[in-house]
């Protein structure tokens, strides 16, 4: 009895200092463009939305994809030719973007969900370069210049996107609103089948779940929560380029995913911050950037499969499980 | 001028023999590949890395040290493999029982930060890599042009192809593979040095890759990112053909190159998506690939 109101007493100490974690991250991101460059803060809330949606695949169904850079490129291109050439406002190119994105992971996920694990990777990277081919020959991208000098526009008619602040208040609005979105999602029912599925895809069919409709349901999810992201990232950036269609994007998305923590909430956001933040150094100092990530990359599977912010948790667990005394074998 | 469905046939034979060439290269790095997954059970992405540091390797011999094409072509595989065999007992091993996609992740990253480092110090572009004086020229066949060094290359994969699948299916080392495929710990069990083994099939694989490498090496400019364009072609193929056979490897991969080359013939544009197409329709129609047994 004791046991359990101590234990109880603990959990809800311990969700108080998550929620003041969430509190304090908020202010201080709130506070961020003051202190630093604003545009370098949007990329990294662009790139972090990205890492998470793509989290919500790998981390909460145990899917990797190989091939996100289609629906976070895919969608940056549908914005900003909407906004550019169709002269769309902010918000409507960003919607298409979104739609578009859905609609590629629907097309993507059916023909993937078919094989599991390896299988399943390669498939996403093989249809991932297809759209990337698709990309380099479609008139509408203009090829390897890009859709460039993309308008920032007056958000619902009324914002003017150019201020600084404006722009950033409305990225980290939108980052916001995307957690938001992943958190309800895995903690929902759905969310607790997507990880059933994770934890033993056999005996989640045997139960009765169609396993198929799940996983593709979640691949179109996460899929248009990248879009979201690319699309304000072309909003942004004013533009859109086959950079972020490559498979080296689809790989850079894994790798903040991996180095924070997979199947974390806050994980790919810091993996995000990190490796944005390490390319905005390295971008100056001539040392060539592949070579880090890839030696990050095989450190993180070598050292800390699980991430920096799920090996703090860990410990954060161990300690508390044996600062409590008791034997928990669960 | 004899025509073929209103195509010319020199430049219908012409394309097919591209995509012959293509094929050959194929089918040697999805061989490779299966090879090591029927072992190690993971997925080499690094292999596109290797076929790159197999030409690069070759090229470095002749510019460097003088040292020709036909020693070379004994060199690099070895180099490649023993490269490979240090990836596998440094990195790959600490994985082994861990979810697969460990390996890919890791393979992985070993690519970037190789063709990182090629990248780095000899920039983006091609650097030419002569044909051997002996296999220079070409080769009338009545109806058209061969050049000798593609006939070359065409013949010595097939005869790598057939070499490793004779060493896998007809050798006392191939049957101590399979059996260790099979079942690891009886064959450990009957004194076979598993892991030993293991790094020795990683290290075939890598070769593979670096022999591909160097004969590629005349044929494409000798460039840091031919293993990543390739790569990713080949795992189309492997996914097609599925990993469970070596012969299925081989086949689909010379298959998938002439169809490619067909598509150039007929409609260009769509040629370097074909392959991507055709896994499209395999997954749909044959979901476990067309030689594959698992589901």
């Amino acid at each position: 009895m004791a046991e359990t109101t101590l234990r109880n007493t603990r959990a809800r100490m311990s969700s108080r200092l998550e929620q003041g974690l969430v509190v304090i991250g908020i202010l201080v991101l709130l506070a961020a463009p003051f202190f630093v460059y604003p545009i370098l803060l949007m990329k990294m809330l662009c790139f972090a939305l990205f890492a998470c949606a793509f989290n919500l695949l790998l981390g909460y169904t145990g899917l990797l994809s190989f091939g996100h850079a289609t629906f976070f490129g895919g969608a940056a291109y549908f914005c900003a030719h909407a906004v550019k050439v169709w002269g769309w406002p902010p918000e409507a190119g960003i919607l298409l973007g979104v739609a578009g994105a859905a609609t590629l992971g629907l097309v993507m996920g059916f023909f993937a969900i078919r094989r599991q694990g390896i299988y399943f990777a390669m498939i996403t990277l093989a249809l991932a370069q297809m759209f990337y081919f698709f990309c380099v020959q479609a008139p509408f991208t203009h090829g390897e210049d890009g859709i460039q000098g993309v308008p920032r526009g007056l958000l619902f008619g009324l914002l003017d996107l150019n201020q600084p602040l404006n722009i950033y208040y409305f990225v980290l609005v939108v980052f916001l609103l995307g957690v938001f979105a992943i958190w309800r999602i895995v903690n929902s029912p759905f969310g607790m089948v997507l990880r059933s599925i994770r934890e033993n895809e056999n005996r989640a069919v045997s139960l009765g779940y169609s396993v198929a409709n799940y996983k593709l349901a979640a691949f179109v999810m996460s899929a248009a929560l990248a879009g979201l992201a690319g699309a304000v990232k072309a909003i942004v950036f004013q533009f859109a380029t086959l950079t972020d269609v490559t498979w080296q994007m689809s790989g850079e998305v894994i790798l903040m995913t991996l180095l924070g923590g997979i199947g974390t909430m806050v994980g790919p956001i810091v993996g995000a911050g990190l490796v944005v933040g390490l390319e905005n150094a390295l971008a100056t100092s001539g040392f060539p950037v592949m070579i880090a990530t890839g030696a990050i990359f095989m450190a993180c599977v070598m050292l800390f499969r699980r991430g920096i912010v799920g090996e703090i948790q860990a410990r954060w667990t161990a300690r508390r499980e044996r600062g409590s005394g008791n034997e928990v074998n669960v | 001028m004899t025509t073929i469905f209103g195509i010319p046939i020199q430049a219908f034979l012409g394309q097919l023999l591209i995509g012959l060439i293509n094929g050959s290269f194929y089918a040697m790095l999805s061989l490779g590949l299966a090879v090591i997954f029927g072992m190690l059970r993971i997925i080499n992405f690094a292999h596109g890395a290797q076929y790159m540091l197999g030409a690069f390797v070759g090229y470095l011999l002749l510019v460097n040290l003088g040292i020709g094409y036909w020693p070379a072509l004994i060199l690099v595989p070895l180099a490649v493999g023993l490269f490979g065999m240090a990836v596998e007992r440094l990195g790959l091993s600490r994985l082994y029982g861990l979810d697969p996609l460990y390996g890919l992740l890791f393979t992985f990253g070993l690519a970037q930060t190789v063709e990182g480092i090629f990248r780095y110090y000899y920039g983006v572009s091609g650097n030419p890599y002569s044909v051997p004086p002996l296999l220079a020229g070409s080769t009338n066949l009545g109806f058209m042009f061969l050049p000798n060094y593609r006939g070359w290359v065409v013949v010595a994969s097939l005869i790598v192809c057939l070499g490793t699948w004779l060493l896998i299916e007809k050798t006392r080392l191939g049957s101590y593979l399979r059996a260790a495929t099979e079942n690891p710990h009886l064959v450990q069990a009957f004194g076979v040095n598993v892991p030993l083994l293991v790094t020795l099939t990683y290290g075939l694989g890598s070769a593979l890759a670096g022999l591909a490498g160097i004969l590629a090496a005349p044929i494409y400019q000798v460039s840091p990112l031919m293993g990543s364009d390739i790569i990713i072609v080949v795992f189309a193929v492997v996914v097609v053909g599925g990993l469970g056979s070596i012969l299925g490897a081989i086949v689909t991969g010379y298959v998938l190159g002439l169809a490619e080359g067909l598509t150039k013939v007929f409609y260009p544009e769509a040629s370097n998506i074909v392959i991507f197409v055709i896994m499209a329709i395999v997954l749909l129609l044959r979901p476990a690939g067309l030689f594959g047994r698992d589901a």
